[in-house]
């Protein structure tokens, strides 16, 4: 960056500024993705869904205003506001330290994952490219994986907290189900460090997206059919996404975790819940799908602005395909039962996954010794 | 044990069916079918559904084509109400109107709607097809008051029905023909 000023600490400046624009970006795709999975639930079940929201200026607007109206482009603004301005009331029966607590434990690893994803790239005059990330570190993934395991503490917290039955068995839930499936995402994700080994740190989110570049063959999802789905199923059940929403499980445990906390503090669980739906999708996308790369080498990434815009476009279009996946597949799969989620996890995924990861790890040897 | 009991063996699932996958496949294509259909719902306030001919809906007066009010005040649909939501204060034609042939007319007619069951027995016993439950089927007020409809309102709501008989009017020509017991 060249300034015909000085900033005074440019670079804390910079950083600022680049995480709040991350956090915008982020936000607000959180709030629109609960508005695509309010449409789309809307229209699998053959109803319009929200189409009032209006707002006075935009909404006036002769076509346009009416048609974005329809689409229920406004709604996130009024679903936001009433969170917002809503009397927070706090329970008499709750432990109040931790029951305040919880939300922010959930929201915040939600939102600090998205530190180390790289969502686009930039290539300069000499071809050297760097991938647009607020903190390029060298155990990208390791650090996703561990802090948005922290969220569910935040689940464990608000269920045990409340001092009430529901909450406390959706706590429960949410503690053995992400024990269960953490193992077999861990494992699912160590053969593709092999497979892209040869960079120089392959923990580096960035370095598994160059890793794919070029032709779509080169992308993980087509190589690890197998670990890209144990994956995919343990990222339903680590965002407690249906067929996975044990802590949730509106049937059997009314709200489940947060069935005490209403207004602002179930908002914040609310919008980690999606944060964590689009981060994992991004993640997903970064490892499996190629991360900003077509699959096509003829359309890969440009010098300049240019590539910079293809590069997000593309890694954006693919996550909310993702998160449109996740959506999709909620409103068409029923819940699985607590014990079949259980069985499903330690008798199912599990030995595949190490089955998968020994598959995996003969083959690269034999690949490495051959050629 | 009856012979014609027929035992359906339950056969064990399949390799694929144990996966899960190509059900949940298949159920993918059936959502993403549904979401381009379109919409089964009535968006309500805005579109109203079509009432069949035939529906029983709240009770009104109604007035003939040339805009004589039908009742008779014979209190017919009073004696038959079930729920006694039928209140009539019969009243007499004066001397000078032209339909004064008619000789009653009711003074006052409240239906409660609070009390009103649709049953349409009112509608069923009106000798002179002066009741009709027509297809209003959205009923709301503020108090007690307001959920009985007087007699304007009874008319308001009503309108006028096509009348295939005129029967006063013929009365009224045989009279003056001489030939009074028509």
């Amino acid at each position: 960056m060249n300034l015909p000023f000085e900033i005074p600490f440019e670079n804390t400046v910079l950083a600022v500024a680049k995480g709040t624009a991350m956090i915008a970006v982020v936000m607000g795709m959180a709030a629109y993705a609960v508005l695509v999975e309010r449409k789309v639930a809307a229209w699998i079940q053959g109803r319009p869904g929200p189409n009032r929201t209006s707002l006075p200026l935009i909404g006036g607007i002769p076509v346009i205003g009416p048609f974005l109206t329809r689409l229920g482009v406004f709604q996130p603004a009024a679903d936001g506001l009433k969170f917002l301005f809503k009397e927070d009331a706090l329970p008499g029966h709750v432990n109040k330290f931790y029951y305040v607590l919880a939300p922010l434990i959930a929201f915040i690893p939600a939102m600090t994952t998205m530190t180390v994803l790289p969502f686009g790239v930039w290539t300069n005059a000499e071809g050297v490219s760097s991938p647009l990330v607020l903190a390029n570190l060298d155990i990208g993934i390791l650090f996703i994986l561990a802090v948005s395991s922290l969220g569910v503490y935040g689940i464990i917290l608000a269920g045990w907290s409340a001092n009430s039955k529901y909450p406390f068995l959706g706590g429960i839930r949410a503690s053995a189900q992400m024990i269960s499936y953490e193992l077999a995402m861990g494992l699912s994700l160590l053969p593709v460090f092999m497979w892209h080994a040869g960079n120089d740190s392959t923990m580096n989110i960035a370095n598994i997206i160059g890793a794919q570049s070029g032709w779509i063959w080169h992308w993980t999802i087509v190589t690890q059919p197998l670990s890209a789905l144990i994956f995919l199923v343990a990222l339903f059940a680590e965002t407690n996404r249906l067929p996975f929403d044990m802590p949730e499980s509106e049937t059997d445990l009314v709200a489940g975790y947060n069935t005490e906390y209403g207004a602002f503090k179930f908002g914040l669980f609310f919008v980690g819940e999606y944060t964590h739906i689009i981060i994992g999708s991004g993640v997903f996308t970064a490892l499996f799908l190629g991360g900003w790369y077509t699959g096509l080498p003829l359309l890969d990434a440009p010098v300049g602005i240019l590539g910079l815009l293809i590069s997000v476009s593309v890694f954006l279009t693919k996550t909310l395909a993702l998160v449109f996946f996740f959506i999709w597949v909620r409103w068409t799969l029923p819940r699985f039962r607590y014990d079949q989620v259980m069985s499903l996890g330690w008798t199912k995924l599990l030995p595949i996954s190490v089955a998968n990861l020994l598959f995996y790890t003969v083959l690269i040897a034999l690949i490495e010794t051959v050629f | 044990m009856p012979t014609s009991v027929k035992v359906v063996d339950r056969k064990p699932l399949s390799f694929s069916e144990r996966t899960y996958l190509p059900q949940i496949v298949s159920g993918l294509k059936i959502t993403m079918k549904n979401m381009f259909k379109p919409a089964v719902t009535l968006e309500y306030p805005d579109e109203r559904p079509k009432i069949p001919t035939g529906y029983r809906g709240v009770p009104t007066l109604v007035k003939d084509p040339k805009g004589r009010e039908k009742c008779v005040s014979c209190q017919l649909c009073e004696f038959v109400c079930p729920p006694k939501a039928i209140r009539i204060t019969p009243g007499s034609i004066a001397e000078d109107d032209d339909q004064a042939h008619v000789e009653k007319a009711p003074k006052e007619f409240e239906i409660n709607m609070l009390r009103c069951i649709y049953c349409g027995y009112c509608q069923e016993v009106c000798p002179e097809e002066a009741i009709w439950l027509q297809d209003i089927y959205s009923v709301s007020g503020y108090s007690r008051e307001e959920m009985v409809n007087k007699k304007d309102k009874l008319y308001e709501l009503g309108g006028t029905l096509p009348d295939d008989h005129f029967k006063w009017d013929k009365k009224k020509t045989a009279e003056e023909a001489g030939g009074a017991h028509h």
